[in-house]
């Protein structure tokens, strides 16, 4: 075991720091010898300019990139920020009913079901009535036409188009993109969605907005097919929270986020256990890994010449 | 202590039967426990925002609607 570590590792851990006594491993196999001034000036001349390139091309990567006139957000204070904070799932039930009620009539979110709503934001019952309450194409039947039945839980939120042509053609030639991942999707994430629901305004002196656009700093380029959504008591909540217009951009911003993360509050969960067992290991790693070398690390070599 | 340690090693450690069967059974205790630390943990961070802190409020409005 320790002639293999030894011959692994050279003599470099084996090295003692007894002062006068040079074992022959020492000797033979230490790194650590004494460089030369010249050598040890080349070796800092090349650190210093490896180190100087590299913080070269940083830096130039991280110029000022002033090409586009996009206002980019802050970043606000979630509920879910934190390395172990979770959703705040009355936010998400509130969300859904912003979506629902404001958002749905463009956005379609097609790669969630109702069924995903129950243990989040909905009981089962709860997420049932919601489904009964949307009409779902189906079919075909025995005669070969589709139909139109309530919805169960199985089935994905409908889109309100029938397809991407139709959108397109009902928004000024601008399709609304599907929300299902759309936090995921976009720089600054629910920050951006916040910020773009909020910051509509009106455009700056000499900025031009084309008819059937409307102006928002948020969105690249400035301007939107979007119009302005959320209006203060534009909706009721059912929790009677007060449904101003940044409390609803907030709920929905939660919403979409938990849509682009349904994970989130599991990672978080995990993340707790993670840390902690792996302290643990770590510790008992370290404890075995002294236990085990302090033979090795306190031997000393001596060579006694024969007399 | 040293009696203690022999006694376990006479009854748990010696034979390998009863070593796999502590080990099994240690690693089903510890588990559970674990779990049970750690979810209370992030309960506890999390209290008022996960859905089992707000669902009875819902259940209960639900109820009463009907």
């Amino acid at each position: 075991m320790a002639g293999v570590a030894c011959r692994v590792a050279r003599a470099g851990i084996l090295k003692t720091t007894v002062p006068g006594i040079i074992t022959p491993g020492t000797a033979k196999f230490s790194t650590l010898r004494e460089m030369t001034t010249a050598r040890k000036a080349v070796a800092a001349a090349l650190g210093v300019i490896g180190a100087g390139g590299a913080s070269l091309v940083y830096a130039l990567n991280q110029s000022v990139k002033a090409s586009d006139l996009t206002l980019h957000t802050a970043n606000f204070p979630w509920p879910h920020d934190g390395l172990f904070s979770s959703f705040d799932h009355a936010s998400i039930r509130r969300g859904y009913e912003v979506y629902k009620n404001v958002c749905a009539a463009c956005h379609s979110m097609k790669y969630i079901a109702f069924r995903n709503l129950i243990g989040v934001s909905h009981t089962e019952d709860e997420a049932k009535e919601e489904a009964k309450s949307v009409q779902i194409p189906d079919g075909p039947d025995e005669e070969g036409n589709m139909f139109e039945r309530p919805g169960k839980l199985s089935d994905y939120f409908p889109n309100p188009y029938a397809n991407d042509e139709a959108a397109r053609s009902a928004n000024n030639g601008a399709l609304p993109p599907d929300l299902s991942y759309i936090t995921a999707a976009r720089h600054g994430g629910e920050n951006y969605i916040f910020s773009l629901l909020t910051g509509y305004c009106d455009p700056p002196a000499g900025v031009s907005v084309r008819e059937g656009l409307y102006y928002n700093p948020y969105f690249v380029g400035g301007a939107i097919g979007m119009a302005q959504a959320l209006y203060n008591e534009v909706m009721e909540y059912g929790d009677g929270t007060p449904a101003t217009a940044s409390q609803m951009a907030k709920d929905v911003a939660t919403f979409l986020k938990w849509a682009s993360e349904p994970e989130h509050d599991d990672r978080k969960r995990m993340s707790i256990k993670v840390l902690m067992i792996f302290s643990l290991l770590f510790g008992i790693s370290y404890y075995i890994k002294r236990h085990k070398w302090s033979v090795l690390k306190s031997r000393k070599f001596a060579y006694k010449p024969p007399q | 202590m040293a009696g203690l340690v022999n006694k376990v090693y006479q009854s748990i450690f010696r034979r390998t039967s009863s070593f796999v069967l502590a080990a099994v059974a240690g690693a089903f205790m510890f588990e559970r426990g674990f779990d049970m630390v750690s979810d209370g943990i992030f309960d506890n961070v999390n209290q008022g925002k996960l859905w089992k802190h707000i669902k009875q409020r819902y259940g209960q409005s639900l109820e009463e609607e009907e």
